[in-house]
C-alpha cells in the first residue's frame, strides 16, 4: 500500500517536454495579452499629442476643423451615443420577438431556419449594408423626405430661419434640411439591423434555458402562451438578455463602414433627425488616411483609443454579467 | 378529483376575453417582430442578386479592373488579394488561437488563466477599425508601407478571439476520461493533447476557424490602413493589396455606375461565399451530435 502510494510521486521519465509544451503554449497565448497591451500603448503614444493639447476638452469640444487645427470630438461622441442607443431602442423588442418566436412559438422545422437565418444578419459584411443601404434604403427615405418637404412649406422656412439663428425646435427636429436621404436616421435603421443578431441569439438561448417546470407550473394554473412568457420566462431570463444587450451596444458603438457609408459624415452636432452627422468610427475609417498634419492624425487616434476603452468597458459589463447571472451552460 | 378537472376546465373556458385577445395581440406582435427581423436578409439577398448578376461574367473572375468610370475589367485582384489575407490571417489566427484555446481547456488552474481568458473575450469587442489602427501603428509605420501582411495580420487578430473560444469549447467537450487513460499509459501530458485531444476535437477546431474566416472575410475597415487596395493584380504580400470588402467600398461610394454595379457583383460573390462557409461549418457541426 505505501508502495503504491509513493508511486505517483517518483517522476516519470515520459513527462519530460511536459515544460517546454506549456512554455510554448503559454508563450502563445501571451501574444493575446501582449496584444491588448500593445494596442493601449501604440493608441496611447499616438494620441498623446492631441491629448496634451486639448485636454479634456477633447471630449467635450464640437469643433472639428483641421484647417484651424482644432479638434474636439464632443459631435462626434455625440453621433456615437445617439446613433447606437437608438438602434438598441429599436432593434431590442424586435430582438426579443424572435427569440420568443423561435424558443416558444416556432415548430421545429421552422425554429431552425429562422434561428440560422438571424445569425446570417450578423455574417453578412458591414460594407454590403452599407450598400444596401446607400442603394437600396436611400431612395426610399429620399422620396419620404421630399414627401414632407413639399406638404410643409411653411415649416421648411420656419426651420431654416431658425436653424440659422443657431435655434431648434421639436417639430424642425423631425424636418429634414435637404432631402438627401442619407445621415442620421438612415445609420440609424442600419444600425438597429446589424446588431439584431446579437441580442436574438444571446435572447434565444437564455429563453431556452428556463426550466420547463416553471413553465408548466404556470400552464397549470391556467396561464395563457402570453402571460407564461413574461410571468415565468422574461424574468427568468432577463439576466442574459440584459448582457446580450450591452454586447449588442458594443457592435454598435464600434460599427465603422456601414455607418460611415450613410451617415453624411459631418463633424458637426446634428440638428434634425434626418441630418448628416458623424460617429467616432465613421471618422476614423474617412479621415485617418488623408490627414497629413501631426495633430490631426493624432487627435484620429485619440478617438480610436477612446472607442477602445468605450469597448472593453460595455465587453467586458456584457460577459461579466452574462457569465454571472444566467444558469450554467451559457456565456 | 372530477371537482378539480371541472374547475380546471370551467377555469380555461372561463378564461376573460381581455386575457385571451393580450394573448392572440402578443403571438401576433411577436409573429410580425420575426418577420422584421428576418426581412431585411431577404431583401438584401434578393436585391443583390437582381442587381448584381448582370455584372458577372468570366471577366469579373479573370481581369484586374479598367480605370475607374470605365467598362469592362474585372475583380482578380480583390479575390487573388482576398485569399492571400485570408491565408496570413489563418495562419495567425490559428496559431495563437488555438494556442490560447489549448491553454484555457488544459490548464485551467494556472494563473494566467483568468486574465487571458478577460483579455481574448474583451479582445473579441474591439472595433475592428481600431485594431486596424494599431496594426498601421505597428507594421505600416516600421516598415514605411502598406502590404499584404499587414492586412493579414490585422485580420488574423481579429480572428484570435474567435477561435479561442470555439476551442476551448471543444476541447472541453472531450471527456476527461480519454486524458486520464492516455495519462495511465505513461503518455506525458503534451502527447496526451497533441495525439488524442486536439484530433478528437479536430472537427470543431475546423469549424470553428472556418467560422472566424468568413467573419474577418467581409472586413473592410481594417484593411483600410494596412492593406490600402491596389487595381493592379498583386500576389506578393509584401506590397498594398486589394480585397473584396475594400473593392465593394470602393466600388459602392464611387460615382460611376459601372463601378457601383460591379460592387453589387462583388457583393453577392463574397456573401455567398460567407453563407456557404458558414453553412458548411454549422452542418459539420450538426452531423457530430
Amino acid at each position: 500500500m505505501t508502495n503504491t502510494l509513493t508511486v505517483p510521486k517518483r517522476p516519470s521519465p515520459n513527462s519530460r517536454g511536459d515544460g517546454v509544451f506549456r512554455a510554448v503554449i503559454i508563450g502563445l497565448s501571451l501574444i493575446i495579452i501582449a496584444v491588448f497591451l500593445l494596442s493601449i500603448f501604440l493608441l496611447g503614444r499616438d494620441s498623446l499629442p492631441a491629448l496634451r493639447e486639448f485636454g479634456f476638452g477633447f471630449l467635450t469640444q464640437t469643433v472639428w476643423n483641421p484647417v484651424t487645427k482644432q479638434f474636439g470630438a464632443g459631435s462626434m461622441i455625440a453621433g456615437t451615443l445617439i446613433t447606437a442607443f437608438a438602434a438598441l431602442v429599436i432593434s431590442v423588442p424586435l430582438a426579443l420577438a424572435s427569440a420568443i418566436f423561435v424558443a416558444e412559438y416556432a415548430p421545429k422545422w421552422l425554429a431552425n431556419p429562422v434561428s440560422y437565418l438571424v445569425e446570417l444578419l450578423a455574417a453578412v459584411p458591414s460594407v454590403v449594408y452599407g450598400l444596401w443601404a446607400l442603394f437600396a434604403l436611400k431612395p426610399i427615405l429620399q422620396s419620404f423626405q421630399l414627401f414632407l418637404f413639399t406638404r410643409n412649406p411653411d415649416l421648411v422656412t420656419q426651420c431654416s430661419t431658425l436653424h440659422s439663428n443657431g435655434q431648434n425646435s421639436f417639430a424642425c427636429f423631425f424636418m429634414p434640411e435637404a432631402p438627401t436621404g442619407q445621415g442620421l436616421a438612415l445609420a440609424i435603421i442600419i444600425l438597429t439591423i446589424m446588431i439584431l443578431p446579437y441580442t436574438a441569439s444571446v435572447a434565444r438561448d437564455v429563453i431556452r434555458l428556463v426550466p420547463g417546470d416553471q413553465r408548466e407550473a404556470m400552464y397549470a394554473l391556467g396561464a395563457t402562451k402570453w402571460e407564461v412568457i413574461r410571468g415565468a420566462i422574461l424574468p427568468f431570463a432577463r439576466a442574459g438578455i440584459t448582457g446580450g444587450v450591452i454586447l449588442a451596444l458594443g457592435r454598435a458603438l464600434g460599427e465603422t463602414l456601414a455607418v460611415a457609408m450613410v451617415i453624411g459624415n459631418n463633424p458637426e452636432f446634428v440638428k434634425t433627425i434626418w441630418g448628416n452627422t458623424a460617429t467616432m468610427a465613421s471618422m476614423i475609417a474617412l479621415q485617418f488616411g488623408d490627414a497629413q498634419e501631426a495633430l490631426h492624425r493624432s487627435s484620429i487616434v485619440a478617438l480610436a483609443l477612446l472607442l477602445f476603452f468605450v469597448s472593453v468597458v460595455v465587453n467586458y459589463s456584457a460577459r461579466l454579467i452574462i457569465v454571472r447571472l444566467t444558469p450554467k451552460g451559457i456565456q | 378529483m372530477t371537482r378539480t378537472l371541472q374547475r380546471g376546465a370551467a377555469r380555461s373556458a372561463g378564461l376573460s376575453a381581455g386575457r385571451k385577445a393580450t394573448n392572440l395581440f402578443m403571438g401576433f406582435l411577436i409573429s410580425l417582430g420575426t418577420l422584421l427581423v428576418v426581412a431585411p436578409l431577404i431583401w438584401i439577398f434578393v436585391y443583390l442578386t437582381a442587381q448584381g448578376i448582370g455584372a458577372l461574367s468570366v471577366d469579373f473572375f479573370t481581369k484586374v479592373p479598367a480605370p475607374e468610370g470605365e467598362a469592362g475589367g474585372g475583380w482578380l485582384n480583390a479575390i487573388s488579394g482576398s485569399l492571400i489575407m485570408l491565408l496570413i490571417a489563418a495562419v495567425v489566427g490559428v496559431v495563437v488561437g488555438v494556442a490560447g484555446g489549448v491553454f484555457l481547456a488544459e490548464f485551467p488552474r494556472h494563473r494566467l488563466m483568468p486574465t487571458i481568458r478577460m483579455v481574448s473575450d474583451v479582445l473579441s469587442g474591439i472595433p475592428a477599425i481600431v485594431v486596424g489602427l494599431v496594426v498601421y501603428s505597428l507594421v505600416v509605420l516600421t516598415t514605411r508601407h502598406f502590404s499584404g501582411f499587414a492586412g493579414g495580420l490585422a485580420l488574423g487578430l481579429l480572428m484570435i478571439p474567435i477561435v479561442v473560444r470555439t476551442t476551448e469549447e471543444v476541447l472541453k467537450l472531450v471527456p476527461l476520461a480519454v486524458r486520464e487513460a492516455g495519462l495511465a499509459l505513461g503518455l506525458p501530458q503534451w502527447r496526451v493533447i497533441l495525439s488524442i485531444v486536439l484530433p478528437a476535437a479536430t472537427s470543431g477546431i475546423v469549424t470553428g476557424v472556418m467560422l472566424a474566416l468568413a467573419r474577418v472575410a467581409g472586413e473592410a475597415a481594417p484593411l483600410l490602413f494596412t492593406a490600402f487596395g491596389n487595381n493592379l493584380l498583386n500576389l506578393d504580400p509584401s506590397k498594398p493589396m486589394s480585397a473584396l470588402p475594400l473593392q465593394i467600398y470602393i466600388g459602392a461610394t464611387s460615382s460611376y455606375d459601372i463601378n457601383q454595379n460591379q460592387a453589387k457583383a462583388g457583393s453577392l460573390v463574397l456573401i455567398v461565399l460567407i453563407f456557404l462557409a458558414s453553412l458548411a461549418a454549422r452542418s459539420a457541426t450538426r452531423q457530430k451530435k
